[in-house]
């Protein structure tokens, strides 16, 4: 069971308040992203949840109690923390039954535990290792073998995946979607990395200073985003927010566009403008299009086999049922 | 950034230290701060009540106290000038590529962890007696007339002792600044074709200039209060009665207990002005 | 830093390091020869370096005429003692100013510092009279708390910059792992600091050791050091340099080795984290 709710939450540190009354459920065995850029409070936010820091104002409840002012060794959370934390002087075995040692189980017990989470996470070969001696992929599963065994009500996890190369962390990522997959318990999971969140995530909580700005399904954020910031923070490459004449004409202060809803042709459409830059991935080509008078620049996803080159001229015509539009405070007009 | 546990746990640890730490400073500070405003003999009638600050005036005007000064200058200056100079000279060859390297730095720092007494006595004895010290043996090899070190040339010798005490300090804080040195920029300097003397000048000297200034300030803090290499050699005979000495002399060996205090608050000041600025360089360093 | 130098350079820097390293050692070097000679070679003129008749007799003198054994046991006692209770007092002094740091903490270590600044001189008769109400004067006990007072900031320093490189996270996930603070600083600090305490008590066993103005001013025949057992060499009668040798080696040896060890902490715990 691992049921969140943050009721009316505040942070300040000092004069500065980091985190303005916030409301916020997480739901058993949901799997909850917060993302945002840095500096967002999405970390803060977590420390909170996890004990390590005090709510100025505010409660936390974890399945109706609530454990504001418990210490974080009471509220049965496991965390997993960026730098992965592991005890630098003991081996991964004793690192893996360090919360169960804490917790007085007896050393059979700890001994059946510590074997079966190594055996899931690949770890039973390097169990007697010390961390120093492991790879960055091998310390994040030992960090997360920490946390499964004490079978906790709820997982934090603090950008787990910043500190590995992009190959691991692609990997990582699958391997953390299956965990939640057999687990089935609660998961709050920080990053900046809108990938991971749409990727991973039941629900995203998506932060601007210490606001939440909304809080939705992958999918429900890419489609419907509230405001001009999650519609330019969702998605890869970046939604096109165009204001101006264009927006006008869509009764709109600002309309935004993402990549992917244009159709491009040689010969004519609504916009025209030329190629800047064209990027070829293979799968795709992103196209970055100047001198459309819509903004800067507008950045276009094509199919991977279209042949525009710097300097050729370019028309776009976007797809009328994908525009956003947004009012002069940035917020969405349906 | 911490929860209220763990704050108010940090508080009841940190308690011991500061209130111990408090009680070694104020107590006895403030019991100094007393003495200094009375007539205070143990063994000649006890506590003759207060005279204001005449203590602190009788403590100048005596006739020992501008030697007293002198010497202080002259012995922390003289120290300090030793072991700067042939401590950054002393840093620069050890951080040259040799054989041995190692065991060199054993040597050279060796000093530093002779007792004060020992190193005092030996160099007072085995060196410096005018009979049989090595350094009459010398003399007289070359046909000269060995020195009285000990009365002829108390603060020298004295100097010297201290200086051959601190000198490894120097040079081991120095030799550390100077790895820290970056070697790219040395070479840099080497491709332009700066001559040895320039880089010195230019580069190395501005690169130790903190360094330098932390070994002063802390040498000067130490020098200014030492004790067992006069207390053992000279018994602050021969001009080499420190200010420091000359307090001890009062409390202790004259009993005059107010006189001695009102010199302590002397020397309690001079050594905060000498603190103030190497607790600047510290609590710099601290916010970085 | 692997700069290609030519062999000859790098033989005229080897050769004058080791004769400027001797030449600083000898004093130290000269004293141990001195222990071994009989008294009359000690002073022989022109001085005898090696080819003297090795003895150990002064050794056995030294500790017949003056109990050095006894003060040994005091300077054990007196250094160790002093350490160990500075480290039980720091530990917890620096983890609070590491770990839980607060406006005021730079300030508190500051304050720390500006202690032990504070001229011995300027309050000997306070401590002085403060040990005769307490009969602290002239017992081990007494210049153990002396002593431990007077390097308590460095210890705390040293402490504290060592562990303020230990990553806050750890101690963290020893929270979040359910460890109390006892159980945190037992099983999860302190063996992560290990090296950093050791260096601490090993810089901080080298000043006590060494410390010659309170062990001189508060003891006399009973809980002397070894600081003073060798002052009572300052006024000595007849020939006495191969005794005094050998008193002064007996009495530097221990610590010699011990500061060889400790080279690298030395600057650390002296200059107070300002160099490094």
């Amino acid at each position: 069971m691992g049921r969140i709710v943050l009721d009316k939450v505040t942070k300040r540190f000092g004069d500065v308040e980091v985190i303005p009354p916030l409301d916020l459920t997480i739901e058993d065995g949901e799997f909850t992203v917060f993302v945002g850029p840095s500096g967002c409070g999405k970390s803060t936010l977590l420390r909170l949840v996890a004990g390590l820091e005090d709510v100025t104002g505010g409660q936390i409840q974890i399945d109706g109690s609530d454990v504001s002012s418990m210490p974080p060794a009471k509220r049965g959370l496991a965390m997993v923390f960026q730098s992965y934390a592991l005890y630098p002087h003991m081996s991964v075995r004793k690192n893996i039954a360090f919360p169960l040692k804490m917790a007085g189980m007896k050393s059979a017990e700890i001994k059946r535990r510590v074997d079966n989470a190594a055996s899931v996470l690949n770890l039973t070969d390097y169990l007697d290792r010390r961390p120093g001696q492991l790879s960055g992929g091998q310390r994040q599963r030992v960090a997360i073998g920490r946390a499964i065994v004490r079978e906790p009500a709820a997982f934090l996890f603090d950008e787990p995946l910043s500190n590995l190369d992009a190959a691991l962390r692609v990997g990582m990522r699958l391997e953390i979607s299956e965990l939640h997959e057999r687990l089935k318990s609660t998961m709050i999971y920080v990053t900046h990395d809108q990938v991971e969140a749409m990727t991973m995530a039941d629900k995203i909580v998506v932060l601007q200073a210490g606001v939440i700005e909304q809080v939705g399904s992958p999918l429900e954020l890419y489609r419907t985003p509230r405001n001009t910031f999650v519609a330019g923070f969702i998605g890869s490459p970046k939604m096109n927010l165009i204001e101006g004449a264009a927006a006008a004409s869509y009764q709109a202060h600002t309309i935004g566009i993402r990549p992917e809803h244009f159709d491009v042709s040689a010969e004519g459409g609504k916009w025209s403008g030329t190629v800047n830059v064209s990027e070829h991935l293979g799968s795709d080509t992103f196209l970055h299009v100047q001198g459309t008078g819509l903004a800067d620049s507008i950045t276009v996803r094509a199919d991977g086999e279209v042949a525009f080159r710097h300097g050729d001229t370019i028309h776009l015509t976007p797809r009328e049922e994908h525009i956003h539009r947004f009012d002069a405070k940035g917020l969405r007009v349906e | 950034m911490a929860t209220q546990h763990s704050r108010s746990a940090a508080r009841m640890m940190m308690a011991p230290a500061v209130i111990l730490l408090l009680g070694w400073m104020l107590v006895p500070l403030c019991m100094t701060l007393y003495f200094s405003f009375k007539k205070y003999l143990p063994l000649r009638g006890g506590d003759l009540g207060w005279v204001g600050f005449d203590n602190y005036t009788r403590f100048v005007s005596s006739s020992s106290f501008w030697p007293s000064i002198y010497a202080t200058l002259v012995i922390v200056g003289g120290v300090l000038a030793i072991t700067v100079v042939f401590g950054i000279l002393l840093a620069i060859l050890l951080d040259q590529p040799m054989w041995g390297q190692g065991v060199v730095r054993m040597l050279v720092i060796a000093p530093f962890f002779v007792m004060p007494t020992v190193s005092s006595l030996v160099w007072k004895n085995m060196f410096m007696d005018p009979n049989y010290g090595l350094f009459a043996h010398l003399w007289r090899f070359f046909g000269a007339e060995p020195i009285q070190w000990m009365s002829q040339a108390s603060l020298p010798s004295i100097i010297m002792i201290v200086s051959w005490q601190w000198l490894p300090f120097a040079t081991l804080i120095l030799l550390t600044a100077i790895q820290s040195l970056d070697s790219e920029q040395l070479e840099a300097s080497e491709m332009d074709g700066a001559p040895i003397i320039s880089r010195f000048w230019y580069i190395i000297l501005p690169h130790l200039s903190r360094a330098i200034t932390v070994v002063i300030l802390i040498q000067t803090i130490f020098l200014l209060s030492i004790f067992a290499e006069i207390f053992v050699t000279t018994g602050g005979a021969f001009g080499t009665k420190t200010l420091s000495y000359l307090i001890f002399q009062r409390v202790l060996e004259s009993q005059n207990v107010g006189l001695g205090s009102a010199g302590g608050v002397y020397a309690i000041i001079l050594a905060n002005i000498v603190a103030i600025f190497l607790m600047r360089i510290v609590g710099k360093n601290l916010d970085n | 830093m692997a700069r290609a130098v030519s062999n000859r350079r790098r033989l005229i820097n080897t050769l004058l390091a080791w004769s400027i390293g001797l030449l600083i050692f000898f004093p130290i070097l000269w004293t141990v020869l001195t222990s071994f000679k009989p008294e009359g070679q000690a002073i022989a003129d022109p001085p005898m370096f090696l080819f003297f008749d090795w003895t150990l007799e002064n050794y056995f003198v030294v500790q017949e005429r003056s109990n050095y054994m006894r003060y040994l046991m005091n300077s054990i006692i007196i250094s160790g003692g002093s350490t160990l209770l500075g480290i039980l007092i720091a530990v917890p002094a620096a983890w609070s100013m590491a770990f839980v740091p607060s406006k005021r903490t730079k300030d508190i270590l500051m304050w720390m510092l500006s202690t032990k600044m504070l001229p011995a001189v300027g309050v000997l008769y306070p401590i002085y009279l403060l040990f005769i109400q307490l009969g602290l004067l002239d017992s081990r006990l007494g210049l153990v708390i002396v002593i431990m007072l007077i390097n308590l900031p460095i210890i705390i320093w040293m402490l504290y910059t060592y562990f303020k490189e230990i990553p806050t996270a750890i101690l963290e996930a020893a929270r979040m792992d359910g460890a109390s603070l006892r159980s945190e600083i037992l099983y999860v600090l302190t063996p992560m600091a290990i090296p950093g305490i050791a260096s601490t008590i090993l810089l901080n066993i080298i000043l006590a050791w060494n410390e010659a103005f309170w062990t001189l001013n508060l003891t006399a025949a009973k809980a002397g050091p070894l600081t003073a057992f060798i002052a009572s060499y300052s006024s000595p009668e007849g020939l006495f340099f191969a005794k005094l040798s050998a008193a002064s080696t007996m009495a530097i040896a221990p610590i010699l080795i011990l500061g060889w060890f400790s080279q690298k902490q030395l600057v650390r715990g002296l200059t107070f984290g300002a160099v490094k």
